[in-house]
């Protein structure tokens, strides 16, 4: 990991970001009566903005909720969702838990990796898309699946996930994406 | 096909409905909350939800009512209600759909339950990676708070009751109720030693009650309909009420199926499933999420409620069935729970944290063909000594799809070990183990 002992020690901290978004974090801190609770939502926000928690986003939040940056630091690394460096515009993260495995989750490993040359871990080098491999994402009955950045895409074929990448690419968006989330969708009656 | 009334998914089967609060109200929606604060005392909701036979469908099935009970009344401070929204059993999405598609059902029920247990404020902790289902909690905190149903000053009661969204950040563990409460206070997710229970020691040390998303959604018809009503759903007197079964794996039609407790898994799969996706048969299932054992055809006829898979050898849990069709090897489906159970131990409890380690690395041998005659005792071994080592059960759920793998299907291990030892010599070197 990047993070060396700087993290603690540093002092030409710029604290900015946070600024920017002073009524949503006055927000968040509203929420909870011990401060430390706002930690995750914080981060969740500094991610949605840099697409990372930065260094600098850990220390000006360990500011915010009287923390030291070790204790914000040790809390990020437990969870998986926080990307301690930077990555492709896009996360794509396909689910290999047994439930999708059993329908095909394997492929659409595969279909990614042949279609954008990359493998787990990596991203394009246009920067547009990072390969994940994660464990279930409840969505195991509409398997296989994946989650592009807050978006689910399921019941993936070849064709299907041509299409996410071309469009994500192409258009930012991608209309296939799942909307509140039923199925199966009751009978006509 | 046997047709059963709807309970939780009854709403959003209607064509048209949204989950709106207009919507919800027109279905008759905070009907139960009114009544509640016009009509009844906290301990007379308690005990309708006692007499309800309503038992938690997080996973462990520990009865609403008497949960509840345990919240005491003289704490001079806060008391809180967390709603368990952190759906991460794998073979499990029944929580989703519920919060995504009548997220008012379940605020509802959360209300309802902080005036029962006298707790002003509650949260939702909701897995990192439901995104639209925070988005439409949010949507819907908000219409409810601004026609009163929520916030200062419930509907004239002079109670307040605030309910706030939690979005964890991608961590199973944090479904463990006390590591969801160790993850909302900010921390690493790691599970507490009980006792003390969140009932007496919970969120910031003060009385909490936890409970799942579906137990939350029972609530407002638990109350509009009485506890008689629901405790004559299912398999009464243990199993009330109905679940919604989440189908997953080699069927042909999966997803989310409401029925009273105590239909068969037959039923389930065969009928509402619409059977086997190909022509293979089944060969296997797993009753209750990645957490419960495997069975077999031979368990099709069991009932689906507590007593009867627990009679079964496995358990009913969060309700997530996979199917498994003839020619799954059971090694490598074992492997992959193994995997999963590998990378979301917390680590705080050797066993658990060596313990998975060293399966998965086992089995990853077996599976890649460099398996050991011994391997199999070295399962057996590590299996029997995780479970009731731990700190939380999820070091006995760990051990699960091997030691029910190895009950029902050994031989497949003894077959790869088999085949091991004849397709190369034996080897000095132990595979690196990458993951
Ligand atoms: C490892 C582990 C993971 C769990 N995950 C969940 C979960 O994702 N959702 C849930 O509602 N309960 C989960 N539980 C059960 C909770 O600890 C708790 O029993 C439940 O939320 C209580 O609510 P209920 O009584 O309404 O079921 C889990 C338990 C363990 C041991
Ligand atoms: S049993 Fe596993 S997951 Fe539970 S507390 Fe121990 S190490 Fe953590
Ligand atoms: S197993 Fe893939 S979403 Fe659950």
């Amino acid at each position: 990991m990047a993070i060396g002992p700087e993290l603690l020690t540093s002092t030409n901290e710029c604290f900015m970001l946070f600024e920017r978004f002073k009524n949503e974090v006055d927000d968040i801190l509203s929420r909870y009566p011990v401060k430390r609770s706002a930690l995750l939502p914080l981060l969740n926000l500094a991610q949605r903005e840099e697409g990372f928690v930065s260094e600098s986003a850990m220390k000006e939040i360990a500011k915010i909720l009287d923390l030291t940056p070790a204790q914000v630091f040790e809390t990020v690394t437990f969870y998986t969702m926080f990307n301690l460096k930077p990555i492709g515009k896009f996360h794509l993260q396909v689910c290999k838990s047994l439930m999708c495995a059993l329908v095909g989750s394997d492929d659409v490993v595969m279909w990614i990796q042949k279609k954008l040359g990359i493998a787990q871990g990596q991203t394009t080098a246009d920067n547009i898309f990072t390969l994940s491999v994660v464990e279930c994402l409840g969505s195991c009955g509409t398997g296989p699946m994946m989650q592009v950045n807050d978006d689910y895409y399921e019941q993936l074929s070849e064709e299907k996930v041509g299409r996410v990448l071309d469009d994500l690419k192409r258009d930012g968006t991608c209309s296939l994406k799942t909307g509140p989330f039923m199925y199966p969708q009751p009978l006509a009656k | 096909m046997a047709t059963y009334e709807k309970i939780l998914l009854k709403n959003m089967e209607q064509p048209g409905y949204t989950g709106s609060l207009a919507d919800y109200e027109k279905a008759g929606g905070y009907r139960a909350l009114r009544t509640v604060l016009k009509d009844m005392k906290p301990d007379q909701v308690i005990e309708v939800v006692k007499k309800s036979g309503l038992r938690g469908r997080g996973g462990a099935g520990f009865p609403t009512g008497v949960k509840w009970g345990f919240i005491p009344k003289d704490h001079p401070g806060p008391k809180y209600l967390c709603c368990n929204a952190d759906e991460s059993e794998p073979g499990t999405f029944k929580d989703r759909q519920l919060m995504e598609r009548d997220p008012h059902q379940m605020l509802e029920g959360m209300a309802i339950t902080c005036f029962a247990i006298g707790a002003q404020t509650a949260y939702i902790y909701i897995r990192g990676e439901f995104r639209l289902g925070a988005k439409i909690l949010e949507k819907a905190l908000q219409e409810a708070n601004a026609a009163g149903y929520l916030g200062e000053n419930v509907l004239g009661s002079g109670l307040t009751i605030n309910i706030f969204v939690h979005l964890g950040a991608g961590a199973y563990i944090c479904g463990e109720e006390t590591a969801l409460l160790e993850s909302l206070e900010g921390k690493r997710g790691m599970p507490r030693f009980k006792p003390p229970f969140p009932a007496t020691h919970g969120l910031y040390q003060n009385p909490t009650v936890v409970n799942n998303v579906e137990t939350m959604a029972n609530i407002p018809h638990i109350i509009n309909r009485g506890g008689e009503w629901f405790a004559s759903i299912g398999s009464p007197p243990k199993s009330c009420g109905t679940r919604v079964f989440c189908l997953s794996g080699h069927v042909k039609r999966p997803g989310n199926y409401e029925t009273p407790m105590g239909i068969t898994f037959r039923e389930l799969i065969y009928e509402l499933g619409g059977g086997m996706r190909s022509d293979k048969p089944l060969k296997a299932f797993i009753p209750g999420g990645a957490s419960a054992p495997f069975l077999t055809p031979e368990h099709l006829d069991v009932k689906m409620d507590f007593e009867s898979v627990a009679l079964a050898g496995s358990m009913l849990g969060s309700g997530g069935v996979t199917v498994m069709e003839e020619g799954t090897n059971m090694v490598w489906a074992a492997l992959r729970l193994m995997e999963f159970f590998y990378h979301e131990s917390c680590g705080k409890c050797t066993p658990c944290r060596e313990g998975t380690s060293w399966l998965v690395q086992t089995l990853q041998r077996i599976w890649n063909k460099r398996g050991r005659p011994e391997d199999i005792g070295v399962l057996d071994e590590l299996c029997g000594n995780i479970p009731g080592r731990t700190v939380c059960a999820f070091g006995d759920a760990a051990v699960s799809p091997i030691v029910s793998t190895l009950r029902h299907w050994r031989g497949e291990y003894e077959a790869l070990i088999l085949e091991a030892q004849e397709t190369m010599p034996r080897s000095k070197e132990i595979p690196v183990f990458t993951h």
